[in-house]
Formats: structure tokens, C-alpha cells, sequence
């Protein structure tokens, strides 16, 4: 066991962890924190996203432990004040999901692509968002929901 | 006779037709879900499977001892130690009387008959510790030849050609004809080829339908309570009230002791249309232990032994004159059903049996399709189940015909369409088209595709020999849907009805809950059956609460798949709603001391005619609550109930045009255009169909360029993670342009149709068509799906001489009941 302390979206938290223990298990099993889902078993679905001092990765990808004094945001702590935050809103917006159970990884990932390249091409937004797989929506509005976040307003 | 009609002037002030977002996503996009997966009681232990590797092969001993010293573990179990408490899997539609059907245990003791099938589980504190211990559980096993090979399987006796199940001496499972000679809904199709072959023309084809697998992004998980009187399971399904059903026939627990819930689920397309070994055996380790028990399956796991969908070889030949006026279609099938009949099973195939006509006036056709047990993963409903089969068949087919005859693949189709003043239409199969207008879809598709303009640059680039040849490819479709009559599905043996139930309560604060016994699992039902409600009652959409997906909320339902929660769930509710204003009518004619005769209901309002007196529905609900005023002999509710049996299936229909452009020179395709001009009847929430269409589109085009289960010969699943098993991603796919025409359907009070699997029905031959429409001057006629540049690049260098790799090529054996050989045409202008 090997004691972790870091911040999830904006609360202290320590804990004795296992060094096997991914990221992702973490944030589920021990801090209840079940807005991040887990999609796959190899790292390529993206629905566990989240932001790791400000990056988006893939929480199946990390070890808790390389979480330790960092400071992760979830899909539960994208909001501030009850606020939605504008890619959460252009999701809604836009009817950029369906189920649902991609959206946390693919809003996570939509905010870090946008942090980098703020008025991104539809390309860009298409390869920005590779990494995260839907198979509801098509891809057709989760493209429009970053289109309309980033300012470039698009009808659905 | 029915028309294109306008939106009505008054839509933007009705609920129905509005674009409302979401209810569903405020709890989605922040994160407050309840998925399966995420449920934790107290106590609670966690499952881990051990499968087989091996694709058929005798157990010969289970050495449990290691993984039960394993660290936390509670029990390592087996099929032996389970016994009888493990229940079995069903199959609930025997397509014949006399269909071979192989016992599906759960959790077999002496023999697996698909790799990935489950022979032990570990039960432990954590799911960590479970999978670290079922690594332990030594399995020994006498391996057994497969049947792997489709139509080698189909042929097989035992003695040559391995069998899926020994015991049962033949692969084969069921043989379905239906033929519209015999039917009398048409004439005979073997005079018509016969006469086609002397003076028209005859096109035979075989095509393959590949192995696809549903791949919902929520992989399945089950949670079982049994503290207490009543046995609770979430699940992710998409049917929790056949699942009680199945878990009480099954398993010998009272259907009133168990509640089956399912919460939120992510996705299902079919895939989570099913009752799983998982869910008996979660169900089974519950009971023995008097604990909570949860197993929640690996993606590695969900590829492989959830359930998959296609895989057919479809041998298929059309008479027509030889001006392209088809005379015949003849359909003849292999499917393959894996190594068990599943929940509908040899049933997929059948519902596409209908559709082979699709929107033709075919005057014989003749189906018949011979299902098969191999040792690989069961197969079942994936979004469209079966009627993407046919409309992939006679829409490669028609452009086969066009190509014969030399016309346009539009003008052939149209040759041959129902005419929109010919409904309501009895087609060759025997259904009763109700409403369409192919005329206006096609019209409409043609403009936005820009279909003159590419057809222009089509033969520029031909002329010039350019590298990059374009395609456009077409698909006009039909499907029925909305599942089901009931009569009808008795007729075909399936073991339910087709029904669906919905509950309107009329709370005493003025909201509204409206139950549905459809079980949503992304589609956005709790906002479009708000929209329905609201209109029906004149209520707020925000005071309409929906509710669904648990047995014991909503006890009554059958369910989502086949398109049906609108058509036919919609129309359940729009019948509560409406007996819930004749409920409410005599105590508002009470309270405002008016004749019932005289008070009418408009907007949300009762009101007395010819006078400025009136009452809200909602002042209504809390008198009647309160019931201190009540006419005599009138109960003190509002509530009412309906069950809707549809009178008829239901049939969206559309044309969708893709252009595509190939590199001759590499095989590689680029999605250069696709659009679509959907018929689904009147509009509910544009929003949500939107959504519907795109994600529809990509897995139907998922299925002609990308997806494919694939087994090696030893009948490992090669295919089975998301590195291998190509799901398109953002940056594979394109921009849709979508549009519709309206000819609202005729047989449900809001005039709507179907969309959940309309996109995934029409695209795969749009896009298909479009490739080999790009290459077909080289000599191509078919490229085999997936259409991997691979694939494109072989065809093309090996074209004009014979046959091309990976081409669909000839042969069903005589053992299958057919016969002959098949790509070739005769007849017709180049005969």
C-alpha cells in the first residue's frame, strides 16, 4: 500500500492505495465518483477522460498513485456554482449525446481540446476527439456541440 | 391515397414538432448517473467469469482449490456445484415447429460450445480479487472439433464437418420458407425466373452479411439483491419486464417476488435485447449466498460473449423483363446463429423475411433461410435485425438491374416502386403498406446530393482516366417497425405479444407521471413522451414526469427494440392520456354544473360550451384528490391505464445517396458526401430524430467499410478488443445532411413511423452501391464487406480476370437445399 494525497475536483483527499490501482478504480470505487465510467479495457474508448493538472488523460492509463499531490477534475467537477460549464451546456445545446455513458470522457476531452486550439476546424475537432469513442450519436453532433462551444456557432 | 403534407402553422405552439432539449442530459453531462456498474450495497460481493479459450471442447476437470485460497475470495463456484439453481437460457421464438434447439445452460459442467462460454465464477470482496482468483481456477478440457465455417456447418454430418452439438447429429437448426405462391399474395417465382431465362433477365448474386457485434458503450453489468422477501436485479438491458418474465420461468421464483430494474443503460442497439448467462448466474450466486452480488464484465469479455449480430450468406436471384421490370425475387439464406439458439434467435432472419420486396411491386417472391448452430458467439438482434440484411440485398440487387439494363439506378428503382397514389399497398410478402411517397424522398435526396451534378463529374472522371474515380451510391428503403401486432407474431410463433402499456397519473399538485412500459437506453424518451403528454393534456412539459425501466414503477411493458417505443408505446400513452380527460370530464361537468354534453376539453381546459366557464385539468386533479365534491358513483381518480396492441407494423421509408471517392491506385475510399430524405410520418422532437438518423448512418456505414468479427481457425475471436475491432471514430466519419418528407402513417392517432434503425438500414447499401459504383467500369460487380481499401485495391488489380479475392463467390451445397451456382447474369443487353 503506498499513501496518495491529491486533489478531486477541488476536495482533499488521502488514501492508501494499492500501486496496482488505476486511476479510474480510484475515483469509482473509492471516492464514489461514478460520473467517470469505464468503457473499455485497452485505453481506446475514452469514456474514462478526466483532466490531470489540467490535461486530459485517460484514467484507465494512469496509476492512482501517479495521481499523488495532483490535482484530477472529473465530469462532476467540470460545473462551478452550479454552472454548467460551455461544452456541458453546447452538449445539451446541441444533442451531443444520446445514452450518455461516452459523454463524460467526451465532454472532458472537448474541453482539453478546446483549451489548446480555442476556434478549432471541424478536422481538427474530428481528430481531436479520435481517442474517444460514441456509438450513438454518429459523431455528427458532438462535433457541432464543440463547434458552438468554441464560439464558431453551428446549427445541430 | 396520402400526401406530403406541410407542418401544421401551429406546431411552434405545440409541444409535438418542437426541438426541446434533453431531460435526460442535465443528469448525463454532469455526471449524476446510474449506471449499473455504479450501484454499491452493503455487503456486497463481486463476480469474476472463467471462460473457455477453446472453442468446443469437453471439460474434464475444474480445479477450484488455488482461487478459493486466494485473498478475499468467498466461493468459487461451477455449473455442477449450481445445479439446478442456475436455471436456463431461452430461446423465445422457435421459428419452426420442429427447430433444433441445443439446451443453453448458463453455466455448462461438461462441455463449452463457444470460446468465451463461462464454466466457473469467482466470488470475492473486490472485483480485483475476484479476477485474480479466477486466474487460478485450473480447467482442464479435451478439445473437440468446431464448426466454425458457415456453410461448411450447414453441410455437416459429424462424420465430415465437425457439429456444434454432437448430441443433436446435425447443425442444421430450423428451415423457414415463405413463398407467395403458396402464400397467395403473389405468383410463382420459379415460372417467372424460369420465363426471364428464356426472354428477360436473370441476375443471381450471393452475398455476404459479415459477423458485426453490437458494441454499446456501456458494458453489460448486473447487480442482484436478494436481502429480503422480494429478489431485486439491475441490469443493463434494454428489457427488464421479458427479463422477470424469463427469470421467473426459469429459475422457479414467483414473477411476483422478483423486481427487475434497469436503470440508466448505455446503449443497446439490440445487444442488450437478450437474457444472459451472466444475469442467471449473478442471480444464482445471489441467492445461494443471501448476499448482494454484482458482476460488471470487461469490454474484452462484452465482444466477446455478448451476443453478435448478421452473419448470413444470402444467395439471392431476380427475373425481370428487359426493360428492368422486375418479374421475381428469390431469396435463400444461411444464418448463422452461433452456438445457441438465442432469446430471438433464428427469429432475425425472419423479420427480414418480409422486407426482401422492400418498396417493389414484385409480383412472386420466394424466401426461404436454413439457420445454423456453430461453435461461435451466439448471434441475435443488432439495430435493424434482419431488415438490414434485405435492404442490403434487393438494394445491391436493383443496382445490379440497373447496370444490366444500362438505365440510371434511380430510374430502375422507380420502374418498379409503388406509386405514392397506390397506398394503402398489399405487397408480394403479404404486409399492408399504410402510407409513402418515394416519389418526394427521392426527389428531395436527388437535390441535396446534387445527384445530375455528380453523375457529370462521375463520367469526367472516367473519360479522363483519373486515379480518383467517384461513386454515388443509392438506397431507397423501407422497413417495418414497430414491433408488433400481436395476432401476428402468435401466427409466426414467437412467445410474446406485441403489445405495449402506459399508466397517466394525475398527481394532486397539478404534475403528471406517465408510465411506459418501453425501457429507454439512450433514445430520449422521458422528453418526446413529455412532449406527447403535455399536448394531450394541455400540461406544462416540464410538470410531466416519465417514468420507466423498473418492473415495479412500471409493472406492465414489453419493452425497446424494433423501433416500437414511439409507434407503439406513444400510441399506449396518447390512450391513458385520453382516458384520463373522459375520466376527468363528468367531475368537471359536476363542478362547473354544466352537462357533461356540454363541456368540452381544448388546451389543458374544461370548459363549458358557448359560456366563458371553465376549469384546468390540474383543478380537476385536486378536486378530485380531495374528493369532497364528486358526482355519485365516481371513483376519486383520474388515473387511467391503456394497453395498445398496433394494428399494424409500421414503415418509414427514405432514399439516401452517398457519393464516395476510390483510389484506383490504392484501394483507399473517402466518404466524400452522404444524404438522406427520411419518411418517418409526423415528428415528434427533430432534435432527437436527428440523432437517431446520424448515429444510425455511421453503423450502418460502420457495417459496408469497417466492423467485422472475426474468428481464426481455431475459433478464437481475433476481433476481440476495441484495438482490433474497428469502431469508427470521429475522425473516420463525415457530416450528414438529412431532410424529410412527411406522409404521416394511417394507423396511430399522432401519424408518426420508426427511426430508431431507419439509418442503419439504408446506409450500408447506399455506401456499398457507391463503392462499386466507383469501379464498376473496371469490371467490378461486388466487393465484399467490410470494404477495406484491401479489399478495393485486390478487385481492382484483379479485375477482368475472373473472379476477385474477397468477392462474394458461389456455392451453397445440395445438403443445404441449394442448389446451383450463382454470380452471373443472363439475359439483358450485354447477354
Amino acid at each position: 500500500m503506498t499513501r496518495i494525497s491529491l486533489t478531486v475536483d477541488g476536495a482533499r483527499v488521502s488514501d492508501d492505495v494499492e500501486p496496482r490501482l488505476l486511476l479510474v478504480q480510484y475515483l469509482r470505487e473509492r471516492l464514489g465518483k461514478t460520473g467517470t465510467v469505464i468503457g473499455c479495457d485497452t485505453s481506446n474508448c475514452g469514456a474514462c477522460t478526466v483532466h490531470l493538472n489540467g490535461t486530459s488523460v485517460k484514467s484507465c492509463n494512469v496509476l492512482a498513485v501517479q495521481a499523488d499531490g495532483a490535482e484530477v477534475t472529473t465530469i462532476e467537477g467540470l460545473a462551478t456554482n452550479g454552472q454548467l460549464h460551455p461544452v456541458q451546456e453546447a452538449f445539451r445545446e446541441c444533442h451531443g449525446l444520446q445514452c450518455g455513458f461516452c459523454t463524460p470522457g467526451m465532454i472532458m476531452q472537448s474541453v482539453d481540446l478546446l483549451n489548446n486550439n480555442p476556434k478549432p476546424t471541424e478536422e481538427e475537432i474530428r481528430l481531436g476527439l479520435e481517442g474517444n469513442l460514441c456509438r450513438c450519436t454518429g459523431y455528427h453532433n458532438i462535433v457541432r456541440a464543440v463547434q458552438q462551444a468554441s464560439g464558431q456557432g453551428a446549427p445541430a | 391515397m396520402s400526401t406530403t403534407q406541410e407542418r401544421p402553422a401551429d406546431a411552434v405552439e405545440r409541444e409535438i414538432g418542437r426541438d426541446r432539449r434533453r431531460k435526460e442530459d442535465q443528469r448525463l453531462i454532469t455526471g449524476r448517473t446510474r449506471w449499473t456498474d455504479n450501484i454499491t450495497l452493503p455487503g456486497m460481493v463481486h463476480l469474476a467469469m472463467v471462460r473457455s479459450p477453446f472453442a468446443h471442447a469437453r471439460i474434464t476437470s475444474i480445479d477450484t482449490a488455488a482461487a478459493k485460497e486466494s485473498p478475499n475470495v468467498v466461493d468459487v463456484l461451477t455449473g455442477a456445484d449450481l445445479g439446478e439453481s442456475l436455471g436456463v437460457n431461452i430461446n423465445a421464438w422457435p421459428i419452426t415447429p420442429g427447430q433444433v434447439t441445443p439446451t443453453h445452460s448458463p453455466m455448462p459442467s461438461d462441455r463449452v460450445a463457444f470460446a468465451g462460454e463461462i464454466v466457473a465464477v469467482v466470488i470475492a470482496r473486490s472485483p480485483a480479487e475476484a479476477r485474480d482468483a479466477a486466474e487460478l481456477v485450473d480447467v482442464e478440457y479435451d478439445v473437440l472439433p468446431a464448426a466454425l465455417d458457415l456453410k461448411e456447418a450447414a453441410a455437416a454430418t459429424g462424420d465430415q464437418g465437425a457439429l456444434a452439438h454432437p448430441d443433436l447429429g446435425t447443425n442444421k437448426s430450423a428451415y423457414w420458407v415463405f413463398d407467395s405462391g403458396e402464400a397467395g399474395t403473389g405468383g410463382s417465382v420459379e415460372d417467372a425466373i424460369a420465363k426471364a431465362r428464356t426472354d428477360g433477365i436473370v441476375i443471381e448474386r450471393e452475398y455476404r452479411q459479415q459477423r458485426l457485434i453490437p458494441a454499446f458503450m456501456e458494458p453489460r453489468s448486473t447487480v442482484v439483491d436478494p436481502t429480503g422477501e422480494q429478489l431485486t436485479m439491475w441490469s443493463a438491458t434494454q428489457i427488464p419486464h421479458i427479463l422477470r418474465f424469463a427469470l421467473a420461468a426459469t429459475t422457479g421464483v414467483p414473477e411476483s417476488k422478483i423486481r427487475v430494474i434497469a436503470p440508466d443503460v448505455g446503449g443497446g442497439f439490440g445487444g442488450k435485447l437478450q437474457t444472459t448467462p451472466e444475469e442467471w448466474i449473478t442471480w444464482a450466486v445471489a441467492r445461494r449466498l443471501g448476499k448482494p452480488a454484482k458482476y460488471t464484465e470487461t469490454r474484452s469479455e462484452s465482444l466477446m460473449a455478448g451476443h453478435h449480430g448478421r452473419d448470413q450468406w444470402q444467395r439471392l436471384t431476380l427475373a425481370a423483363e428487359k426493360d428492368g421490370t422486375v418479374t421475381g425475387f428469390k431469396v435463400d439464406l444461411l444464418a448463422d446463429l452461433g452456438a445457441y439458439v438465442s432469446l430471438v434467435g433464428g427469429g432475425i432472419p425472419v423479420l427480414g423475411a418480409f422486407m426482401y420486396n422492400s418498396i417493389y411491386k414484385f409480383p412472386a417472391y420466394r424466401f426461404a433461410v436454413q439457420t445454423v448452430l456453430t461453435n461461435k458467439t451466439w448471434t441475435d438482434a443488432y439495430r435493424g435485425a434482419g431488415r438490414p440484411e434485405a435492404t442490403f440485398a434487393i438494394e445491391r440487387m436493383m443496382d445490379e438491374l440497373a447496370a444490366e439494363v444500362g438505365a440510371d439506378p434511380l430510374e430502375i428503382r422507380e420502374k418498379n416502386w409503388i406509386k405514392h397514389e397506390e397506398f394503402p399497398f398489399t405487397t408480394v410478402a403479404g404486409l399492408e403498406y399504410d402510407s409513402g411517397n418515394y416519389e418526394a424522398a427521392t426527389a428531395r435526396a436527388k437535390e441535396m446530393l446534387g445527384y445530375d451534378e455528380l453523375r457529370a463529374e462521375q463520367r469526367r472522371r472516367r473519360e479522363s482516366g483519373d486515379p480518383v474515380q467517384l461513386g454515388i451510391g443509392v438506397s431507397t428503403f423501407t422497413e417495418m417497425c414497430g414491433l408488433a401486432p400481436s395476432r401476428v407474431l402468435g401466427s409466426l410463433d414467437y412467445g410474446a405479444g406485441g403489445w405495449e402499456h402506459a399508466s397517466v397519473r394525475m398527481l394532486a399538485t397539478g404534475k403528471v407521471e406517465a408510465v411506459t412500459g418501453t425501457s429507454a437506453h439512450g433514445q430520449g424518451h422521458e422528453t418526446a413522451f413529455s412532449q406527447i403528454v403535455a399536448d394531450r393534456l394541455g400540461v406544462a412539459f416540464e410538470d410531466v414526469e416519465v417514468l420507466h425501466g423498473d418492473t415495479q414503477v412500471a409493472p406492465k411493458g414489453l419493452d425497446t427494440y424494433g423501433s416500437r417505443s414511439l409507434v407503439v408505446g406513444g400510441e399506449a400513452l396518447v390512450r391513458a392520456a385520453d382516458k384520463v380527460i373522459e375520466k376527468a370530464k363528468p367531475i368537471a361537468a359536476h363542478l362547473l354544473e354544466a352537462s357533461v354534453d356540454d363541456v368540452e376539453f381544448s388546451g389543458g381546459r374544461f370548459s363549458v360550451r358557448g359560456t366563458d366557464q371553465g376549469m384546468a385539468i390540474g383543478e380537476i386533479a385536486l378536486a378530485t384528490f380531495a374528493a369532497h365534491n364528486l358526482p355519485d358513483g365516481v371513483e376519486a381518480s383520474l388515473d387511467s391505464d391503456a394497453t395498445y396492441d398496433p394494428v399494424n407494423f409500421n414503415y418509414p421509408h427514405g432514399t439516401h445517396l452517398c457519393a464516395v471517392e476510390v483510389d484506383t491506385e490504392t484501394g483507399a475510399l473517402k466518404l466524400r458526401k452522404y444524404v438522406c430524405c427520411d419518411d418517418i410520418g409526423n415528428i415528434i422532437n427533430p432534435l432527437i430524430v436527428a440523432g437517431q438518423v446520424h448515429g444510425g448512418l455511421v453503423q450502418g456505414i460502420a457495417q459496408a467499410l469497417w466492423e467485422e468479427a472475426v474468428y481464426d481457425e481455431s475459433g478464437t475471436l481475433v476481433s476481440g478488443s476495441f484495438v482490433d475491432y474497428l469502431l469508427p471514430t470521429a475522425a473516420d466519419t463525415i457530416s450528414f445532411e438529412i431532410d424529410h418528407t412527411t406522409t404521416p402513417s394511417t394507423t396511430n392517432t399522432l401519424g408518426t413511423k420508426g427511426v430508431g434503425e431507419a439509418g442503419t438500414i439504408a446506409s450500408t447499401p447506399a455506401v456499398v452501391n457507391a463503392v462499386v459504383d466507383a469501379v464498376r467500369h473496371l469490371g467490378i460487380n461486388d466487393i465484399q464487406m467490410p470494404c477495406t481499401p484491401e479489399r478495393v485495391w485486390k478487385a481492382i488489380t484483379g479485375a477482368g480476370g475472373g473472379p476477385t479475392e474477397g468477392a462474394a463467390m458461389p456455392h451453397f451445397d445440395a445438403s443445404t437445399g441449394m442448389e446451383g451456382t450463382v454470380d452471373r447474369t443472363t439475359g439483358g443487353t450485354d447477354a
